[in-house]
């Protein structure tokens, strides 16, 4: 916890933040990096029925049993391949570990505050709730992702809702 | 170190303590009380007050003080104890239970309460020492019995200054035959105590003794007094009046009203004084001994042989362990498939490791496991209560509480438990008057037993009363709406009670009779693994039974086959398996299809269709069929195939995930992959459901079976 706070504190002192960027097919995405516990391969998920279909199933990951999230088919792209470039990003959202399959994990940034443009209400796929903004680097543009709030909002069923 | 690094220990002391008191005072018999109970009520009672003294609770401490003093007069025979005074007791035990709580909160306990049960203790105090010092006065027994027994009390209450009272016991014994005529003389001087009360103190010490002097003022009064009391009891007396700070107690100086007594009365009254001093003289050297006799459980928790350890630390070495086995097994199947004469070391080498790793398992699942007695503990006085509360006489009887359960379920079992044992006292066990109509005894006995039974433990409340009324409850269920008929059996008949708002209690009683409750209980259980049964036989009584699995971390479980996916059934709920024959399928009503297995017709539910597993053996006559049995149901499981018998590590799917219908965990199989546990009753539902939705759409993807037509009979 202690690096985490330090590293946070550190960041709001340079009121800059890091992102890990991944890629959905020709699209970048960026997630806080401080919510990234580890990254890994695609492999041994056991399915589980009746699930949406972006929940691939769950996986063993050192004795832990954590559900593995295609946001591929959540964003509806059109090709989703499982190949050797595959990979899950482990992530810490509200006390819970989820793995989050996609296409392959670029850089990791530092982004200014300025660099981070509100992004604009239209999305229909993928609410603006979900997102913390844009962030435009040159000639990129990197969709900055609220991983907590997608990750335990209601249409992604990973948590039991309230009313269960 | 701060003193506060102490608090838990001193709140979890206390709770255990608090816990004896009660179970002492439960089963004290009132008209010939055992004087070892009382004496393990007092020290229980002591042991809190000092530790509360050190920490600076001080409405526990107070309470306390004064429930020690009248748990001391109880011991020592000047209280003659009655039902209604250990009562008492139990409500101020509750009451230092309230306060204990609030301690712990960082909250000061509740003043009215405080005062409450401060006026009732004092009261009682008043009311009893008056009438049993008066019924004595200043006799012969009185005298040889309160000095005998308080240096008793004295070199048990205070280990550390043994050598100092150990002594003056023995003298004070000896001497006790000699000064058995003759009192002592003793100065008591209160210190700032106002009129009214010095009066009112006068009067209790002119009962304990002769006054043969009293003067003073407000600021200092002193009374000279003969008596055969010691200077503790005249303390204790006066401190439900006035604060003992307010009291010094002296041997009265060497006066000639009694020289002839002086010499032989010597010695008790030195130890009296010096009684007195260490009692009286300042609050530090109470504290200090209050801190001496606290120090006394704590050596006893150095020589006893149990430690105290968090719970989330066993249960993070139980994990690991878990971890261990998994890995264990993965190394197995990998030797497993070398050529075991070229390896023969590793195999042995792996197979020895396998051994290790169970026994070590084994070890560690025996720490999470209590006695049922920390169970069973919580229903005498549940019973006491309640019995008193429903005018009805009825005898508690435990067995088996030496049975070990693992801790968590304990935990979760006790409110089933409780709404089980109020529902026998309150519907099960009749009236005195109407158990003697009815050729039985008053008193009414209500037994809880626990067993062990292969993996399993059964939990039993048995209550001999009237039994339940078939008829009122087919009656009842009618009156709701359940589905009846006459010639439902009994067992069918007594698993309606466990429908939500059943009641058939003519009135609402506030014990129960709500009709909330039994469909509790079960879910409760259900949600435990176990399940409830029931017997009953009219007026001779009901039992109900829990069965229970020992552990919810571990599962014998049978690994089986559909499609490419490995699914894991708890072994407990298999019955048996078979291979079907076209001649043994029936459809029925379009698409449900029931199998006979030995003139049995049982629905037949495929894992594939429920689990949607691409890939999987369609022909019903290729499965294998797996007769379960989950809540009372039967049904048979198509799968592909038996893999074998396993324990499982059950890992919790909602640490990270959400409840899945039809699966209640999940865990790690031998190549690290993840397997999921089915839910017996969760797939006969999930079955239905999908089956429902799936109705508009008659003659579905999954017919491929031709079937016989249902033979008309």
């Amino acid at each position: 916890m202690t690096t985490l706070d330090s590293a946070s504190t550190a960041a709001v002192e340079a009121h800059s933040q890091e992102f890990l960027v991944f890629s959905l097919g020709d699209e970048e995405y960026a997630i806080d990096i401080l919510k990234v516990q580890e990254i890994r391969g695609y492999e041994n998920v056991t399915r589980i029925a009746n699930a949406p279909e972006f929940i691939k199933g769950v996986t063993n990951l050192r004795g832990v049993i954590v559900p593995i999230v295609d946001l591929r088919i959540k964003f509806h792209l059109e090709k989703v391949e499982y190949g050797g470039q595959t990979v899950v990003i482990v992530v810490n959202v509200g006390e819970r570990i989820v793995g989050i399959v996609v296409d392959g994990v670029s850089d990791v940034m530092t982004l200014t505050p300025d660099q981070i443009k509100p992004a604009p209400e239209f999305g229909v796929t993928l609410s603006s709730d979900f997102l913390s903004g844009l962030g435009s680097l040159e000639d990129r543009m990197l969709v900055i992702v609220d991983i907590d709030k997608l990750l335990t909002s209601e249409e992604m069923a990973l948590v039991e809702s309230v009313k269960e | 170190m701060d003193i506060t690094d102490f608090y838990d220990t001193f709140f979890e002391e206390a709770e255990e303590l608090l816990g004896d008191m009660e179970r002492h005072l439960l089963e004290l018999d009132v008209d010939d009380p055992d004087s070892e109970q009382l004496n393990a009520i007092f020290r229980a009672a002591h042991s809190i007050k000092g530790g509360a003294g050190t920490f600076g609770f001080d409405a526990l401490q107070h309470t306390t003080h004064l429930l020690e003093n009248l748990l001391d007069y109880a011991r020592q025979g000047e209280l003659t104890l009655r039902r209604d005074i250990v009562d008492t007791f139990l409500e101020a035990k509750d009451m230092l239970h309230d306060q204990l709580n609030a301690y712990r909160d960082g909250e000061e306990p509740d003043p009215e309460a405080f005062d409450r049960i401060c006026k009732t203790l004092q009261q009682l105090a008043l009311d009893e020492m008056g009438k049993s010092v008066d019924g004595e006065v200043v006799s012969d027994s009185a005298g040889s019995e309160t000095p005998d027994a308080n240096p008793d009390a004295e070199s048990e209450e205070m280990p550390e200054s043994s050598s100092v009272s150990s002594d003056s016991t023995g003298e004070a014994t000896e001497q006790d035959e000699a000064s058995d005529a003759g009192a002592s003389l003793l100065t008591v001087a209160l210190l700032g105590v106002d009129d009214e009360n010095r009066g009112l103190l006068a009067e209790e010490l002119g009962q304990l003794g002769e006054i043969k002097h009293q003067s003073g003022d407000d600021r200092r009064y002193e009374v000279t007094l003969e008596t055969t009391a010691s200077a503790d009891d005249i303390e204790a007396v006066m401190c439900f009046i006035i604060d003992d700070s307010q009291v010094e107690i002296q041997q009265a100086s060497a006066s000639s009203e009694a020289p002839a007594e002086s010499a032989s009365a010597d010695k008790p009254q030195a130890h009296a004084t010096t009684d007195a001093d260490t009692r009286t003289s300042s609050d530090d050297t109470k504290t200090s001994s209050a801190a001496k006799t606290k120090a006394k459980p704590k050596a006893k928790a150095g020589e006893s042989t149990s430690i105290r350890v968090p719970v989330d630390k066993v249960d993070q070495i139980i994990n690991l362990v878990g971890e261990l086995i998994i890995t264990q097994s993965m190394l197995d199947q990998t030797v497993s498939e070398l050529d075991s004469t070229a390896n023969s070391s590793l195999t042995s080498g792996v197979s020895l490791l396998q051994r290790n790793a169970r026994d070590l398992q084994e070890a560690v699942m025996s720490i999470r496991m209590v006695p049922m007695d920390y169970v069973f503990s919580r229903f005498p006085r549940l019973v006491r209560d309640l019995t008193a509360k429903l005018d009805k006489d009825i005898e508690l009887v435990t067995e088996g509480e030496s049975t070990e359960l693992d801790k968590s379920l304990t935990e979760r079992i006790i409110d089933p438990l409780t709404h089980l044992v109020r529902n026998s006292l309150d519907h099960g066990i009749e009236m005195p008057d109407a158990r003697e109509a009815a050729g039985k005894p008053r008193t009414g006995k209500l037994t809880l037993s626990a067993q062990h039974q292969g993996g399993n433990i059964l939990i039993e409340v048995i209550d001999d009363g009237a039994g339940l009324n078939r008829e009122k409850i087919l009656a009842k269920a009618e009156a709701n709406g359940v589905p009846t008929s006459d010639n439902m059996s009994d067992d069918d008949v007594w698993q309606l009670i466990f429908a939500p708002g059943f009641s058939t209690a003519d009135e609402v009683s506030d014990v129960s009779g709500r009709g909330v409750g039994m469909d509790v209980v079960k879910r409760n259980i259900q949600a435990m693994g176990g399940h409830v049964e029931i017997q009953s036989e009219p007026g001779v009584g009901t039992t109900t039974r829990i069965v229970l699995p020992l552990t919810l971390a571990i599962l014998d479980g049978m690994s089986i086959k559909v499609g490419n996916e490995i699914f894991i059934l708890p072994l407990g709920a298999v019955l048996e398996s078979l291979q079907p024959r076209n001649e043994d399928l029936y459809a029925m009503a379009g698409d449900d299809i029931v199998m006979k297995v030995r003139d049995e017709y049982l629905p037949v539910i495929a894992v594939h269709e429920v689990m949607d597993v691409p890939n999987a053996q369609t022909t019903m006559t290729d499965c294998i069929a797996v007769i379960v049995q989950g809540e009372g149901r039967r049904y048979a499981l198509l799968v592909d195939e038996l893999i074998g018998q396993q324990q499982v590590v059950v890992k919790n799917l909602e640490t990270n995930y959400r409840k899945v219908p039809g699966v209640s965990a999940a865990t790690i199989l031998g190549d690290g992959s993840v397997a999921l546990i089915l839910d017996i009753t969760g797939m006969h539902r999930l079955n239905r459901t999908k089956r429902e939705a799936r109705r508009p759409l008659p003659g579905g993807v999954n017919q491929p079976v031709p079937l016989k037509e249902v033979e008309e009979s």
